[in-house]
């Protein structure tokens, strides 16, 4: 029980810092849609950064 | 109505027993570590010796190849700006120069036109003053003549009407007379 | 034109794979009955996701006959190096047959294989389902896992020998090269060369493209209806993110190395706390990260593909069976088209952190 609430709340924090990421990812390409392909690299960077610590929140925290 | 039902299967799974940390390290298996870390190794060894090397060894080359040809024809545009400058400039002097030779030609002829003209003007004006002056000499040659012809012919009329009128002594007197009134009158 | 054509390949590729999958895996136990209940389809999933000693293709139901073959198993036990074929275990996973080979006695439970205690003739269980009279031996068999590298391998090795070849007839590769090319670029270009530099990542090259286009392989692989799963093995990115690793330690620079141990520009009492958080970070968290990464990712991808499948059993009573089909039908090919792109972002971002981590190691630092 107490495991799957720790699941949400990391699923929660990872959804959030997701969000942030991508939108704005989405606000810099909108802004300069000439760096477009430097910016998605660098959030695909940051987001597989963070889903490494979201999955292993999630399989340590079980 | 669907959420209720695939949330009540997704308790019964109970999904959340699934993966834990026990069973993780449970499944690790040190057979399969090794297996895959020589195979890795291997796989990493000839893919660099049979495909990677030569595969990027012809990219740099064909790109190199690209870059090269790119600086060629760029050299090759230069090199064809030069020409055509100088075939610019070469067109620009043979016409200067064919300008001057036409200039040349064209002061050339006016010069033989004019030195004819005066040449021509010359020898015209010599032969008139030539014609003139026989001519003058010819006319004063002719009035001598007729002058002399005049004085001798009226020397001669003289001489006849003088014998006709000196046959007569009143006549000459009259004469005389006639002369002498004239002169006073005169 | 070319692109045209690839995207209908890859929409046909989809409706085959997420078709398959529902036919190859979803419907019959190894046993030959058929799974009905959630206890039982959690089990088949999570025996799938497991390593396996023979390659099992499916099961006739009514007969109850196996169509697989079985693969080699190579074991190092107390009594040294023992081979025979998985077919000697006659499909069982419960620890019931036991294999005796050269006065050893073997059984496989849970797809590892045990090696009982002398003097004991069955395997006896505790509450817990843990064997009390043997204990794991080491593993070295052509499991399903080795036989999926093996063939990950022998693809690669095919397809990219091909394209080296052809570089000999002329600069321009022909056929199956044209689309392996421009990957080998793009991994050249967007991948090594802004991490670690136009003057040092030609060294990291082979270890960057064999590992792309070995993962990116495996992950394609595992969404075929032939059922691997070897990058969702933890034992298999265990391995993979301990390469990463070993190469940037190996390959760290004098000014990584001084950085790392002895930051510069940092009040002296925090060096060493510092050198610790960043020593821990480069040989431990990394990566982890990298290795929970990838297993967590393709391990959830088979997972959700698979419990999406089950649905049409696990529904068939609430919507009935056309409804229930529609439903997984629908959901595990929209799954199936974002797994595809997983495969491809899992391998990309294994490569990309790989090189970003050997880039900071590499490093070189002009002032200071």
């Amino acid at each position: 029980m107490y495991n799957l609430i720790g699941a949400g709340l990391i699923v929660i924090g990872g959804g959030i810092g997701l969000g942030q990421i991508g939108g704005k990812a989405m606000e810099g390409i909108a802004r300069q849609p000439e760096a477009a392909g430097k910016i998605q690299t660098a959030m695909i960077i940051i987001g597989a950064l963070l889903e490494g610590l979201a999955f292993g929140a999630l399989i340590l925290g079980k | 109505m669907v959420a209720e039902a695939v949330l009540k299967k997704i308790k019964q799974k109970k999904l959340s027993n699934l993966y834990s940390m026990e069973t993780l390290l449970n499944d690790f298996s040190v057979g399969l570590f090794v297996m895959q870390a020589v195979i890795l190794l291997i796989i990493i060894l000839l893919m660099r010796k049979f495909a990677w090397k030569p595969i990027l060894n012809a990219l740099d080359e064909r790109e190199g190849g690209i870059a090269n040809a790119l600086k060629s024809a760029e050299n090759a545009k230069l090199e064809m700006q030069n020409l055509q400058a100088d075939n610019q400039r070469l067109l620009k002097e043979a016409r200067a120069e064919r300008e001057e030779m036409l200039k040349e030609a064209r002061d050339m002829k006016n010069k033989i036109i004019e030195d004819a003209k005066t040449e021509a003007n010359d020898t015209a004006n010599k032969l008139v003053a030539q014609a003139q002056a026989s001519i003058e000499s010819e006319k004063k040659a002719a009035i001598a003549d007729l002058k002399s012809q005049v004085a001798n012919l009226s020397v001669e009329i003289a001489e006849k009407v003088v014998r006709t009128e000196l046959s007569n002594k009143d006549k000459q007197l009259q004469l005389v007379e006639t002369m002498l009134g004239e002169k006073s009158l005169n | 034109m070319v692109a045209k054509k690839s995207i209908k390949f890859i929409k046909f590729l989809v409706l085959f794979l997420v078709s398959f999958n529902g036919f190859a895996n979803g419907d019959k136990n190894p046993q030959g009955n058929t799974i009905d209940t959630p206890d039982e389809i959690k089990e088949y999933i999570s025996h799938h996701l497991k390593d396996s000693h023979d390659f099992h293709l499916f099961t006739n139901n009514a007969s109850g006959t196996h169509y697989s073959f079985p693969l080699p198993v190579i074991v190092w036990t107390s009594e040294g190096l023992k081979t025979f074929m998985s077919s000697a275990f006659h499909h069982d996973d419960a620890g019931h047959v036991i294999v005796e080979k050269g006065g050893v006695k073997l059984t496989k439970i849970h797809s590892k294989i045990y090696e009982l205690e002398s003097g004991a003739t069955s395997v006896s269980f505790d509450e817990d389902h843990h064997a009390t009279n043997a204990h794991k031996v080491l593993d070295l068999s052509i499991t399903k896992s080795v036989f999926g590298m093996l063939l990950a391998g022998l693809l690669m090795f095919l397809g990219f020998v091909a394209l080296a070849r052809s570089y000999k007839k002329g600069p321009i590769p022909t056929g199956f090269g044209r689309v392996l090319e421009p990957l080998v670029i793009y991994v050249r270009d967007d991948i090594a060369k802004p991490n670690i530099g136009d003057k040092k990542y030609r060294k990291f090259m082979g270890f960057l493209l064999t590992v792309f286009f070995f993962i990116w392989i495996l992950n394609l692989l595992g969404l075929t209806p032939l059922g691997f799963n070897v990058t969702g093995q933890i034992a298999v990115t265990v391995c993979l993110a301990l390469f990463t690793a070993v190469i940037y330690l190996f390959s760290g620079s004098k000014d990584f190395w001084a950085h790392t141990l002895w930051m510069p520009g940092v009040p002296v009492i925090l060096r060493p706390i510092l050198a610790v958080i960043e020593l821990v970070g480069f040989v431990l968290i990394k990566p982890f990260s990298l290795l929970v990464r990838l297993f967590a990712n393709m391990t959830a991808g088979h997972f959700v593909v698979m419990s999406l499948i089950a649905l049409m059993i696990t529904l068939k009573q609430d919507f009935g069976p056309a409804l229930s089909t529609g439903m997984s039908l629908v959901l595990a090919l929209f799954i199936s088209v974002i797994e595809i792109l997983v495969a491809f972002l899992q391998a990309f971002i294994f490569t990309m952190l790989s090189s970003l981590f050997i880039g900071m190691a590499v490093e070189e630092h002009d002032h200071h």
